[in-house]
């Protein structure tokens, strides 16, 4: 039920996603105008801000499918941790990245050992950990939950990450999008939304479709399987 | 590389971040292909020694 459904809503989310991303571009590099004290460096948020809120993100949603593979012993869920879990290290590569591209002219240095990037930085590890954790053990149930416990302990990381701008004095400015609204020019608004929701789209196409060859790798001795049309080729 | 960066701001944040970070997507994107193709085979082989046997 699931597989298929999968492959057919993946090309959808992946178009969308790139009109998004060609509209989010336009909006943040033509419309959008020059930042008073940051000048035409500020641009980098429209990559920075999306990456770093998907990378908190998606690692809540794999501690939580973690937790249900743990706790109800599903499959799927536990597939489905395995399947977040690249694409949120890669977002959260990316945000560091992209964060030192943005501190070197606006701080003068690429790092420093700030609260909100050092817990970034442990959110990346967290990630790494749990791939290697994973593929490190042979049986993928015993893996599952394995992985599942540090996914779970690792999850008191993204309320740190998130708080840290107010619990610590950083260098990291406060967070400019709260759950209350945004003091956020409103061109600028609508290019960081759009870049959210494409960055958004894309994560959803990416990690259906690594689901899907998980699905199929661990579910290849069963008949399902057998007789999908793709497989009876 | 300061000098140049404050000359050609946007270069610098077109290069530096969306280049480097919509690199990284299309390797994921392809990786993903990679694994798909991969384990479609991985079945099929499977399935044709089932069937041998």
């Amino acid at each position: 039920m699931f597989y298929p459904l999968a492959g057919k809503l993946v090309p959808w989310f992946a178009v969308s996603s790139a009109i998004l991303f060609a509209v989010g571009m336009y909006l943040g590099f033509f419309v959008a105008p020059t930042d008073a004290t940051q000048g035409e460096f500020y641009r980098i948020i429209y990559i920075h801000v999306p990456a770093s809120i998907l990378s908190m993100f998606l690692y809540l949603v794999m501690a939580g499918y973690a937790a249900l593979g743990l706790i109800f012993n599903t499959r799927l869920s536990s597939m489905m941790a395995s399947a977040l879990a690249p694409t949120g290290a890669l977002f959260a590569f990316i945000a560091l990245w992209t964060g030192a591209l943005w501190g070197k002219p606006m701080w003068g240095t690429w790092w420093v050992w700030d609260a909100r990037l050092t817990s970034e930085l442990i959110l990346l590890f967290l990630y790494l950990g749990f791939i290697s954790l994973h593929a490190s053990i042979d049986d993928p149930r015993r893996a599952d939950r394995a992985s599942a416990l540090l996914a779970i302990v690792g999850s008191v990381n993204v309320p740190i990450i998130y708080f840290s701008v107010k619990w610590w004095n950083t260098l990291h400015q406060g967070s400019t999008i709260k759950f209350t609204g945004t003091s956020m020019q409103v061109t600028m608004q609508h290019a960081m939304f759009t870049m959210l929701a494409a960055c958004w789209l894309y994560a959803v196409a990416v990690v259906l479709s690594r689901v899907r060859s998980i699905i199929l790798e661990r579910e290849r001795h069963t008949k399902w399987v057998a007789e999908l049309p793709e497989v009876a080729l | 590389m300061d000098i140049w960066m404050r000359e050609n701001p946007l270069t610098y944040v077109w290069i530096g971040s969306y280049a480097v970070a919509f690199l990284v997507l299309a390797v994921e994107i392809a990786l993903v292909v990679h694994k798909r193709k991969a384990t479609l085979q991985e079945v099929r082989q499977l399935l044709d020694v089932e069937e041998s046997e």
